[in-house]
């Protein structure tokens, strides 16, 4: 076994993963070959102890849970639909949107129906609802969650709301607030005892930077 | 008959071992029957690890199950009172679903249990087997210590209750500072209570060193208790040499339903999730109308396939290829030879076809020649 250990850090693609990377990077923790243009899945720094992978936003969890990443950085809606089994070990106050129940502009909620729900969570829609002793009827949807309510196939949604430009262009609108998302650093329960001194160092740099920035 | 320990798989290979150990500090094998009444996990339901359960219909209608847990089966029937201390171990296979896998799997457990008077020296030889049994699994270890009492009681002692108190140790349980911090100003808890529970949250360090750093936070009566009890095992252990490798982590929470006093959870490197799993249950056996206390832990040793890191490179070491024509007494002497020197041979007529080798012979009127060696 090679003297240092490893870390592995699971970013997700797209902007959220970029931007937490330009934290890592600032915090210490560079990788000078991420940025080179190539079809390269893996980024090793050798010398620093970490090596970082990009997947699909919502696998992060996956890989942490499973300890093939040791740490991650995933979304808070993530992590609440799939409440994985790991530690959440700082809110990096990026990424910030909402997770909202929105409509269309002139729809009227009726309680004594069954409310129609098109969702790409739909653990978090029944658990709200749940709390509100509604029932719902879930559909579950991949993607264009906005188009379910204009074309009737639901009454509400329940998505992610950045500024809610895609929604007042489309006639919806956004009612109630769920729960305020940001993205998380996340670590692998065991990888969080066996490499302590390295995940606890990574952290405490990282929400430093976070702090400062 | 001597079984040659390289031949057998991490998880076989830890069952014969635990079970020497545990019987080395004289606890007695107990084995329960396969099925169980469907009752008795009905009632006791959030004790199991999941709440699954396969169940069919005897011959006289009773619903029974097939069982997933063991240490239910087992008090079921001793500790009414701890006149008596029974001291026992268990190697049993268990039915249930495991985290993430679709339907039921059969599960291999080994585990043990104390019940009866339960004091300092019970508990500490308790861990202290829990930490021998991770040992035998692996070189590289850790064992976690918490106490239910500790983190119940600065709950109580700040006065977080009911539905608050659950989703806070929700909190705990992931690590999540940022969130304990929004909870705790959300109810106007004060700074000194909020960097107390953000304390115990975050704090993961040998049990010396914990202990030594949360000595200031300790308040209340179920506190201090539970303090006494962590510092009493910390003294046992550390006169024992076995203090090493044991950590502090009061995040790992246990159903306070069922768990009372100290909690511990074990893990070796290699696998992402706790291979053991343990603590002292008396607010179980509360439960079940027992009198006795009661503390044990159970090793899933489904987990350990995942250690045999690499699969074998070759199945044997020596193929031994001979044709119908060859003396079959010889061929039989000449492979008993080498299987004596300790070599694993196939013998083989003809096609050597989807078979990893290590060397392959022919075997020949004039003797074995070597026709192909990999290594």
């Amino acid at each position: 076994m090679s003297l240092k250990q490893m870390i592995n850090i699971a970013l997700p693609k797209g902007r959220l993963g970029e931007k937490a990377y330009r934290v890592f990077e600032a915090a210490g923790y560079e990788c000078p070959s991420i940025r080179e243009e190539n079809r390269k899945l893996i980024f090793e720094n050798e010398e620093k102890g970490i090596r970082y992978f990009w997947v699909k936003p919502s696998d992060v969890v996956i890989y942490v849970e499973r300890g093939a990443a040791d740490i991650g950085i995933a979304g808070k809606d993530i992590i609440l639909e799939y409440s994985p089994d790991i530690y959440e070990l700082a809110d990096l106050g990026m990424g910030k949107c909402r997770m909202a129940v929105a409509c269309k502009r002139d729809f009227c909620d009726n309680r004594d129906r069954t409310l129609r729900v098109a969702t790409k969570f739909p653990n978090i829609a029944k658990k709200y609802y749940n709390s509100q002793s509604r029932e719902i009827d879930i559909i579950k949807l991949n993607g264009s969650i906005e188009l379910a309510p204009i074309l009737g196939l639901s009454d509400v949604i329940v998505d992610i709301v950045e500024t809610g430009k895609t929604l007042y262009e489309n006639n919806l609108e956004p009612r109630e607030t769920i729960v305020d998302i940001s993205a998380r650093l996340v670590a692998n329960k065991v990888s969080y005892k066996f490499k302590n001194a390295e995940i606890t160092a990574m952290c405490e740099k990282i929400s430093e930077q976070i702090k400062n920035s | 008959m001597s079984v040659s320990f390289t031949a057998l798989k991490n998880d076989e290979r830890a069952v014969f071992s635990l079970r020497e150990l545990y019987s080395r500090y004289g606890y007695v094998r107990h084995k329960v029957s396969k099925f169980e009444e469907y009752d008795l996990y009905a009632r006791n339901k959030s004790f199991l690890i999941s709440e699954n359960i396969l169940t069919f219909t005897d011959t006289d209608g009773r619903l029974m199950a097939l069982k997933p847990d063991v240490t239910l089966s087992i008090i079921k029937n001793i500790g009414n009172d701890d006149s008596q201390t029974h001291k026992l171990y268990y190697n049993e296979n268990v039915y249930r679903t495991s985290a993430g896998a679709d339907g039921f799997r059969e599960i291999m457990q080994t585990g043990l249990e104390c019940v009866g008077k339960i004091d300092l020296c019970a508990t500490c030889e308790v861990i202290l087997l829990a930490k021998k049994s991770l040992e035998i699994i692996s070189e590289n270890t850790i064992l976690d210590i918490s106490h239910m009492g500790f983190v119940a009681g600065l709950m109580e002692n700040i006065g977080i209750e009911g539905a608050d108190a659950d989703s806070l140790l929700g909190f705990i349980e992931h690590k999540n500072v940022s969130a304990i911090k929004a909870f705790c100003s959300e109810r106007a808890i004060s700074e000194a209570d909020t960097r107390a529970i953000c304390d115990i949250t975050a704090l993961y360090a040998p049990i010396g060193d914990a202990l030594e750093a949360v000595r200031d936070i300790v308040r209340g009566k179920k506190m201090k208790a539970a303090y006494d009890e962590l510092c009493g095992i910390y003294g046992v252990l550390s006169e024992c040499g076995s203090a090493d490798g044991i950590y502090v982590d009061f995040s790992t929470v246990n159903d306070m339903n069922y768990y009372n006093g100290v909690t511990f959870k074990g893990f070796v490197r290699g696998i992402p999730d706790g291979i053991l799993s343990g603590g002292s249950y008396d607010s179980l056996m509360k439960k079940m109308g027992k009198r006795a206390g009661a503390i044990g832990f159970a090793v899933y040793l489904d987990m350990l396939e995942r250690l045999d890191s690499e699969s074998e490179k070759y199945d044997v070491d020596t193929v031994l290829l001979y044709d119908s024509g060859s003396d079959m007494a010889q061929v039989a002497r000449a492979a008993e030879r080498m299987r004596a020197e300790g070599r694993s041979v196939r013998c083989e007529l003809g096609s050597t076809d989807g078979i990893r080798y290590r060397q392959l012979l022919k075997f020949s009127e004039g003797g074995v020649s070597v026709l192909e060696t990999n290594d």
